[in-house]
């Protein structure tokens, strides 16, 4: 009996110890993020380094927005980001459904091909098109090229939504003459909702982090912020702290979202293997 | 809940139209997504190849020219090294997460305290802005100021070069997607031991079997499905590495740390040679495509067992 509970106690033991060593990489590196931010310069050049802020100071911060056009760059994120959120639940919802109930798994592996082909394959020609179209420089080519991230991100999970929904209460809906848009409408998306939401929030950070799309479609005043914060470490490569705020900044709305949703975010990224670009 | 299934019968043979009308009503549904997916997806497979047989560079003629875009990729060494890289970085990208990967989600499968926090931070590094973390992965890697080697002096470790020397890049960038993608993997593998049955545990514990025991007997077999296709979502998305590879080398030193998708952003978006782009582009997706096909029977075996 003794034996049994020491054995137990070392069991337990090996897992916090475990799970200490399996998260402290996080744990540091975000902790350091935010020391570098919160740092005046001459502590974060310091060597042995400064690791706590003192005082802390936000001067990084309105450095960061008052150098940097980072207020316009925010606001091209929101609006990229929304739009094709939103696009693509418009489009994809109904088309997970139409693929769920006609039980066509090809256009599925459609599906799971845009999540295969590598982000870049698709810049060469579009960038070409939207040259022709005259569109590089204002938002259009980032919208409708988020649009390869956010819409197989929302096809795919509300694929598997709908499938694991029973077909009773639609057919019920059929049987008494509702059409099936209406048996979607009314009766499978009310349903649905959960998995909206999933797909809502994961479309929209993939779509946030994009990093790849921006770089090449974007103009001086169309940047997304990953795409501005990458150009603040090519101008102003010596100071750390602006440059951890604005990485911060950029990051911050992603964390929250993920700290706030984890149980929403843990369900669909288990379900799909979901990753944008 | 067999009752309810078997109350469902009735319904499934009232009078709805079934069979290939049924199905083909809904297609419906899927036709404005269709046609997005068309324009933005299947346009751009077509018009790369095509641009792939002809010489195109940004402004002037764009004479057809065959394979030669393809023939010339036989004789660049700078495309071969590339490949070799990408292979290299690939394969050390995907046996260090799923080894630690499937740890984590052993670990995370039993219940502790604050076990849902913990799980959340352990995935923030997949969630989180790969530019940014790569812009504070870069100052840590500094050589004289970055606290990755004053960290390394604390234990009475020599300072490393890090991503500043051609020898230590790769392993370097390696260690970065490894903190960046494990996530993924448990998350993958946690969801398969979830799905386990519990009574062959109960078993093996009457039994007096050791928890490694029960892993390897009882956990690893049964949950290798999930484990394979982590594994195969870890090849496509380590052989498309790009964010954190772009910001913190740009392929640097040199081209030490020039893999496939940098060299393909340098050949079309540095040097606007868009036709040999356009057939590395190809190459390259036939050489995922391969892979996904691993995915897709990786899948189906999951679906049988």
């Amino acid at each position: 009996m003794n034996r049994h509970l020491v054995r137990r106690f070392f069991a337990r033991l090996g897992l916090y110890f475990s799970v200490l060593m399996l998260i402290s990489p996080a744990i540091l590196f975000f902790l350091w993020m935010a020391s570098l931010a919160l740092k005046n310069e001459s502590d974060n050049t310091a060597f042995p380094p400064v690791f706590i802020p003192n005082p802390p100071t936000l001067a990084n911060f309105i450095d960061v927005f008052e150098k940097n056009d980072f207020l316009t760059y925010t606001i091209n994120s929101v609006i990229v980001s929304f739009s094709a959120t939103g696009l693509a639940l418009l489009l994809g919802v109904p088309a997970g459904y139409g693929i769920a109930k006609a039980n066509a798994s090809k256009a599925a592996v459609l599906i799971l091909i845009a999540r295969v082909t590598p982000g870049l394959s698709y810049l060469i020609p579009l960038f070409l098109l939207f040259q022709w179209l005259g569109m590089i420089g204002t938002l259009t080519p980032l919208v409708i090229t988020h649009l390869v991230i956010t819409v197989p991100i929302v096809v795919w999970i509300m694929i598997g939504y709908f499938e694991g929904l029973p077909a009773e209460l639609e057919e019920a809906a059929l049987v008494d003459g509702a059409t099936i848009w209406q048996a979607f409408r009314h009766v499978a998306m009310p349903l649905a909702r959960p998995g909206i939401t999933v797909a809502t929030i994961l479309a929209f950070i993939f779509s946030w982090n994009n990093f790849i799309f921006g770089v090449v479609l974007a103009g001086r005043t169309t940047r997304t912020l990953p795409v501005a914060v990458y150009n603040v470490l090519t101008f102003e490569q010596i100071s750390w702290g602006p440059l951890a705020a604005a990485a911060l900044v950029v990051t911050a709305p992603v964390l929250l979202l993920t700290l706030l949703m984890q149980k929403e975010i843990v369900a669909g990224l288990t379900a799909g293997g979901v990753k944008g670009g | 809940m067999n009752a309810h299934a078997s109350l469902a019968e009735p319904s499934a043979a009232a009078p709805i139209p079934r069979g290939r009308n049924y199905a083909r009503r809904y297609w419906v549904f899927a036709v404005p997504a269709a046609i997005v997916v068309a324009a933005v997806i299947l346009f751009p497979w077509i018009f790369t190849l095509f641009m792939s047989v002809h010489d195109w560079k940004v402004s002037g003629d764009t004479p057809f020219v065959g394979l030669a875009n393809y023939k010339k990729m036989l004789f660049d060494e700078r495309f071969q090294w590339a490949i070799i890289r990408t292979l290299a970085f690939t394969a050390a990208s995907v046996i260090a997460p799923m080894i630690l990967g499937v740890w984590a989600a052993v670990c995370f499968s039993s219940k502790f305290r604050l076990q849902g926090l913990a799980r959340t931070i352990f995935v923030l590094p997949m969630m989180a802005t790969p530019v940014a973390i790569s812009l504070v992965w870069t100052m840590m890697f500094h050589p004289q100021l970055g606290v990755l080697n004053y960290l390394l002096s604390t234990v009475g470790i020599p300072p490393s070069t890090w991503v500043y020397d051609a020898h230590t890049v790769i392993p370097t960038l390696v260690m970065v997607e490894t903190w960046q993608w494990t996530p993924l993997v448990m998350l993958i593998v946690l969801g398969g031991i979830a799905s386990l049955p519990t009574d062959p545990y109960e078993a093996a514990i009457l039994d007096g079997a050791s928890p490694w025991q029960m892993f390897r007997h009882i956990t690893l077999p049964l949950v290798f499905p999930f484990i394979v296709v982590a594994g195969v979502i870890r090849v496509i998305d380590a052989l498309k590495a790009f964010d954190t590879i772009y910001v913190i080398t740009l392929g640097g030193p040199g081209n030490a740390s020039e893999t496939l998708n940098i060299l393909l952003y340098q050949t079309a978006f540095a040097y606007y040679d868009l036709g040999y782009g356009s057939a590395m582009v190809v190459v390259f997706f036939l050489l995922i495509l391969l892979v996904s096909m691993g995915l897709l029977v990786a899948r189906r075996a999951e679906v049988k067992t």
